[in-house]
């Protein structure tokens, strides 16, 4: 069963310079994609069309059965999408608790509190001090933070933009076995990732984007060697049919 | 020193707290310094003086003093019809102007220009409708009372220091307590990541030009009730409030409320030391003083 649909995207900031030119997969309910790609692809601009930040100009976006093409980001969390952003993807301000209660308040009420108990018992980390500053978080635990929040409101698909952006490795170590077990959890992952060896390990299906089209989408083991990897981010492959 | 200064500095303080507390959300929130919230002062008094004029019109005992006060039951039944209109005058022009811009993207400071010609619009059409010619509440003298240590203040003064009180201590359990108020300050922190937490960004703009609408309503009408109401009532009180904002730290709503006073409780000292003509010139002193030494204000966040 389908979770995401992109069909013939067009996007970017400006309708005569698009960014992402034409792209289209199909993601089926629990997979993990990992989205790869030189810097300047076009990766985190889709994931953010996808996820309603950066306007659509061509195409279709659906989320399961719903068309949520153009939908601002609120709606499209309210259709079950999760999306954690790159940088600054967490309230500072506001308290580990508070981060929590705000994605809550789309849940019914009853729910609230148990679904804040589940993330707080899966993340310990954050457990310890719920009524800290999220800003005094270390950059792991951040991501933790936002992966948390996301989850809360259980989205059918969870897209992550670079969740090992300037983390150390032991740190990059600890969120991808968070997004594994996710992943275990049965949720659908997508992830744009530079640290492509981590993210080629997590998942089980790659898409690579070049000059914003997509030049691959196959197996994430076919792009192990590096070899073929490596033609595409040169450019010396443009297109490879669907494996 | 006459100690008096301190009651005139806490009553004045009390209108700029409030009336900053709305600039400081719409300007944490909307991200643009908005000149019209002056005027909405003014149209909030004037709303409210029209809505108590029918009031009275309908029954006339409204009007009647209620003891210990210079007013009857008409003015605080038509500052909750000013208070409404106030809002339906803000949400307005944020419909067909600010939104319109926010939705193109428009920079902040193109924002800001379109709220100086709006303030400009809106204080010509209130001295259109009104005339320049000052208004009252009420026409009814008040004999300040003796507080102790040389101080002395009218049952008006003190029900505005102390609603003023209530309504702050009201706003701040809203926006630390509530939901809205966290959604609020998430908004404030980073829109775009609001959004992506699920909130409405809209609605929560709308839920701040509330608030601050009747916030500005309310203040007006304090400054109505202790002086009179003008047209140039909400401009004149621009500086102090922009002042009171920084000097609190943009977003704080203790901190506005806390520059209102320190404004207020300044501009009397200074009538007493260096004369009633330059009252005016102790908020641009402040502001200048806040902008060069800590321009994050009192209780603000660096960067905010």
């Amino acid at each position: 069963m389908t979770a995401l649909s992109v069909a013939g995207l067009h996007a970017g900031y400006d309708p005569d310079l698009p960014i992402v030119k034409g792209v289209s997969f199909d993601i089926t309910r629990g997979e993990a994609v990992s989205i790869l790609g030189p810097n300047g692809a076009g990766k985190s601009t889709m994931i953010k069309a996808i996820a309603g930040l950066v306007p659509c100009f061509a195409g279709h976006v659906r989320l399961g059965q719903t068309d949520v093409t153009g939908l601002a980001s609120h709606h499209l969390v309210r259709n079950g999408m999760g999306f954690v952003p790159q940088t600054e993807n967490i309230f500072t301000r506001l308290t580990i608790l508070e981060n929590l209660q705000i994605a809550a308040q789309l849940l019914p009420k009853a729910e609230r509190a148990g679904r804040i108990a589940a993330m707080l018992d899966m993340f310990p980390d954050l457990a310890a001090r719920p009524g800290e500053l999220a800003g005094a978080l270390s950059g792991g635990q951040r991501q933790m933070l936002a992966a948390a929040r996301a989850l809360l409101t259980e989205p059918q698909v969870l897209m992550l933009d670079e969740p090992s952006a300037g983390l150390s490795p032991k740190l990059v170590g600890q969120v991808f076995d968070t997004l594994r077990r996710i992943s275990e959890a049965g949720v659908t992952l997508v992830l744009v990732e530079q640290n492509v060896r981590a993210a080629l390990t997590l998942t089980e299906r790659a898409l690579v984007l070049v000059d914003g089209k997509l030049a691959h989408d196959g197996p994430s083991e076919t792009l192990h060697d590096g070899k073929l990897l490596g033609e595409l981010f040169l450019g010396h492959r443009t297109a490879e049919a669907r494996t | 020193m006459n100690p008096q200064a301190i009651i005139d500095g806490l009553i004045a303080g009390s209108t700029i707290g409030l009336g900053a507390i709305g600039l400081t959300l719409t300007y944490s929130i909307l991200r643009f310094a908005n000149f019209t919230h002056g005027d909405f002062l003014a149209w909030g008094a004037y709303l409210t003086l029209t809505v108590a004029g029918v009031l009275g019109g309908l029954a006339a005992g409204l009007g009647a003093p209620v003891y210990p006060f210079s007013f009857g039951w008409g003015l605080p039944l038509a500052m909750f019809g000013g208070v409404a209109l106030t809002v339906a005058l803000t949400l307005g022009l944020d419909r067909i102007l600010f939104g319109k811009l926010r939705a193109r993207g428009a920079d902040a400071i193109i924002i800001v220009m379109a709220s100086f010609g709006a303030s400009m619009a809106l204080r010509s059409l209130l001295e259109f409708i009104f005339t320049a010619k000052p208004a009252y509440f009420t026409k009814a003298l008040q004999i300040a009372k003796p507080l102790g240590l040389g101080m002395r203040a009218t049952p008006d003064q003190l029900l505005v220091i102390g609603m003023t009180a209530v309504l702050v201590v009201v706003l701040h359990l809203l926006v630390t307590r509530s939901a809205t108020g966290r959604a609020m300050r998430a908004v404030s922190e980073n829109p775009s990541l609001a959004g992506v937490y699920g909130v409405n960004v809209e609605n929560v703009i709308r839920v701040t030009w509330i608030i601050g609408a009747g916030l500005a309503c309310i203040a007006g009408v304090m400054a109505g009730l202790l002086v009179q109401i003008r047209p140039y009532m909400g401009f004149d009180l621009l500086l102090p409030l922009f002042s009171a904002a920084i000097l609190g730290g943009i977003g704080s709503i203790p901190g506005a409320m806390l520059g209102g006073l320190i404004i207020g409780l300044a501009e009397a000292f200074a009538v007493q030391i260096v004369g009633a003509e330059w009252r005016a010139a102790i908020s641009f002193v402040i502001l200048v003083l806040v902008l060069m030494l800590r321009p994050q204000g009192l209780f603000g966040q660096k960067g905010a």
